[in-house]
């Protein structure tokens, strides 16, 4: 592997009064692709920024390959960066923003030429190379900073926010462009993004961070399915809440009496006291919604009568926003294949049956 | 069509321009090709002269006036270089710092202060019984006091903090607009800090740099006082020759030559920084191409 293991141990950093990272602690693999994925002010630029050396850290340690690097200035570490603006050199064409580090190395000028060719083949940039930043779409000064990033062949790539500015659909493009590269070069890349379906589609595993804290280390289906708390699972995705009084307990299927709709039940590998209080969650595309009272479930489903309040046509989806007793509203998505199946559709202000499987529902957390 | 009411608002601009500017231009051209008159003024023909007299030499081959203007063109290269050098990191810190304002501020409250008390302000500090000299000696770092005026060092030093201001203003508002983030950008790359200033910062406010050397060579070029107080009274700048001829040759047709001389090698500066100018703003008008994915 040419990537390196980052390791970042019990880190600390204020500025002034604001407490940017507490005690954060974790480890990337060799080349991993680890995405830092949290709101905005949550601390994920200021811990890239510090493995990237542009701030220090006010207590803890920065490890590369089990070597502390917090010494070492920005240019003495085999760590590169994807800056969010690009921050291309506007006096330098394309070609030289991608030769500056080889340059400064004062490699020969046939080395350049040819390695500089390599990586506009790399972002597919081969023929711009003599155009200045300011002739070049969003899109493109996006690659060019990903080739000027790379040339130098860095251990650790660092990519902070890099797919914000672009439009929808160029985003996922380069995307699966930057998944192809990582994939292809085999270094760590660490991701800093807000946009949970950016590091879902693409991590191998995902930090969740808020307010200066990691949340839950995780591959993006165990943060999507198993969320280590109410924050994370509101975050990652979309999620209908259930706090409720654990009143019953059968191996590992729980009744939990909920706050508004009553006993539900839930499946859950972990250990709960009957009788503590507890946070459900239920995500919405999980759940069925029907007209007619659904006949024939198994005992542990939760079925709920209510009257839609909502709905949002989407294309591929629908979403329905269901008033149910207790005045508890949950979201709904379905899909339009089993829509025609169903007969009649269903719309806003119509009688309802919602239904979920024990095993789809979620102890979050002890509340 | 062009629209007339366009013309009528610059008016007033075109009538300040014509009678304080263009119309005394024409008349030191229209001098410097008039014959003099002895005891001042000049007479009305057609005369070479004054232009001719600018490559005078001595009996032993020495050039008189164009070794003055060898003379000045080295002391304002010098001034301009020191002043730039010094405004650069001056600049820089207040562009980077919190209360620029303040800053900025400090940078113009000498204006207040007339310019020659500013220059006899230097005679009052460099001067035999001067404040520096009256330290030094107070420190025992003395015996006895040091001559630091008339001297191309005094005239220096003077010239550059007389004309720091006018660097510093244009250097700041390029440096203001500089996104630091490339030389985060530089560093991360591979760049030591002292090399992304030299290979990122300074390529990027070239314009600022020019508008800086502009303000300052060219007044520092044609000054007269600066070096009529501190300098040393053997040599002359040109600002000086030329008040001389006026003042007590009457020579108007040679200063009026010699006038016309700092124009050209000014305009020369000029003609540079427009054309560079222009390039810069073709480059920047060239339309963005949709992405091509």
């Amino acid at each position: 592997m040419k990537g390196s293991e980052v390791r970042v141990e019990n880190a600390d950093k204020k500025f002034g009064d604001f407490h940017a990272l507490k005690n954060v602690s974790l480890t990337i693999g060799k080349g991993e692709f680890f995405s830092l994925l949290g709101p905005s002010g949550c601390g994920k630029t200021t811990l890239l920024r510090i493995i990237a050396g542009f701030e220090g850290l006010s207590s803890g340690a920065v490890y590369l390959d089990g070597k502390d690097v917090l010494p070492l200035p920005p240019n003495e570490r085999h760590v590169n960066t994807v800056f969010q603006n690009y921050a291309l050199f506007p006096h330098l064409s394309v070609f030289e923003n991608i030769a500056f580090p080889l340059r400064l190395k004062k490699m020969d000028k046939a080395a350049i030429q040819e390695k500089v060719t390599q990586y506009l083949q790399l972002v597919h940039l081969v023929g711009q190379e003599n155009k200045k930043p300011n002739q070049l779409s969003g899109g493109q000064k996006q690659r060019v900073a990903i080739a000027r990033a790379l040339i130098n062949e860095p251990s650790v790539l660092l990519l902070d926010e890099p797919l914000s500015a672009l439009d929808a659909k160029l985003r996922h493009q380069l995307l699966l462009d930057l998944d192809l590269i990582h994939d292809q070069i085999g270094i760590t890349f660490i991701y800093v993004t807000h946009d949970q379906s950016e590091a879902l589609s693409v991590s191998d595993r995902i930090a969740v961070m808020s307010e200066g804290r990691v949340l839950q280390i995780g591959t993006p289906f165990e943060i999507y399915e198993a969320p280590a708390d109410s924050f994370v699972a509101k975050f990652i995705g979309e999620t209908n809440i259930l706090d409720g009084r654990i009143t019953a307990h059968e191996g590992n299927l729980y009744t939990i009496d909920t706050d508004g709709v009553g006993p539900i039940q839930v499946t859950s590998d972990r250990e709960f006291a009957v009788g503590a209080r507890v946070r459900h969650a239920i995500r919405p595309e999980k759940i069925d919604i029907t007209k007619e009272k659904p006949a024939g479930l198994p005992d542990d489903f939760t079925i709920l009568h209510g009257k839609v309040a909502e709905s949002i046509y989407s294309g591929f989806q629908s979403q329905f926003y269901v008033e149910t007793v207790g005045s508890l509203q949950f979201k709904v998505y379905q899909q339009h294949e089993s829509y025609i199946e169903r007969g009649p559709a269903i719309r806003w202000t119509d009688e309802v049956y919602i239904n979920w499987d024990a095993d789809d529902g979620y102890i979050v957390e002890l509340i | 069509m062009k629209s007339r009411s366009g013309t009528l608002y610059s008016l007033p601009l075109t009538v300040w321009i014509s009678l304080f500017f263009l119309v005394p231009m024409a008349i030191v051209l229209l001098y410097s090709f008039l014959a003099r008159e002895t005891g001042g003024g000049v007479r009305w023909v057609f005369d070479l002269g004054a232009y001719a007299e600018i490559f005078k030499q001595t009996a032993d081959g020495r050039f008189i006036y164009l070794d003055i203007v060898w003379y000045t063109l080295l002391m304002a290269v010098g001034a301009t270089l020191l002043t730039i050098l010094i405004a650069l990191p001056c600049a820089y810190y207040i562009a980077r710092a919190k209360n620029n304002t303040l800053l900025l501020f400090l940078v113009i409250i000498p204006f207040w202060v007339n310019f020659m008390i500013r220059i006899y302000a230097w005679v009052a500090i460099l001067g035999q019984s001067g404040i520096l000299n009256e330290s030094l000696l107070a420190l025992g770092i003395l015996k006895d006091p040091i001559q630091f005026l008339f001297n191309d060092t005094a005239v220096l030093v003077v010239l550059v903090y007389t004309n720091l201001p006018f660097a510093i203003l244009p250097l700041f508002t390029t440096i203001e607009k500089f996104d630091f983030g490339l030389l985060e950008a530089a560093r991360d790359l591979g760049a030591s800090h002292t090399r992304s200033l030299w290979s990122v910062l300074l390529p990027n406010i070239r314009g600022g740099i020019i508008t800086a050397v502009l303000f300052t060579f060219i007044p520092i070029f044609g000054t007269f006082a600066v070096p009529d107080v501190m300098g040393n009274s053997n040599v002359f700048m040109l600002g000086q020759l030329i008040t001389s001829k006026l003042k007590f040759t009457g020579d108007y047709p040679m200063a009026s030559s010699l006038s016309v001389l700092i124009l050209i090698l000014s305009g020369v500066g000029l003609v540079v920084y427009t054309l560079y100018n222009n390039n810069q703003a073709k480059q920047r008008h060239v339309v963005i191409e949709e992405d091509t994915l």
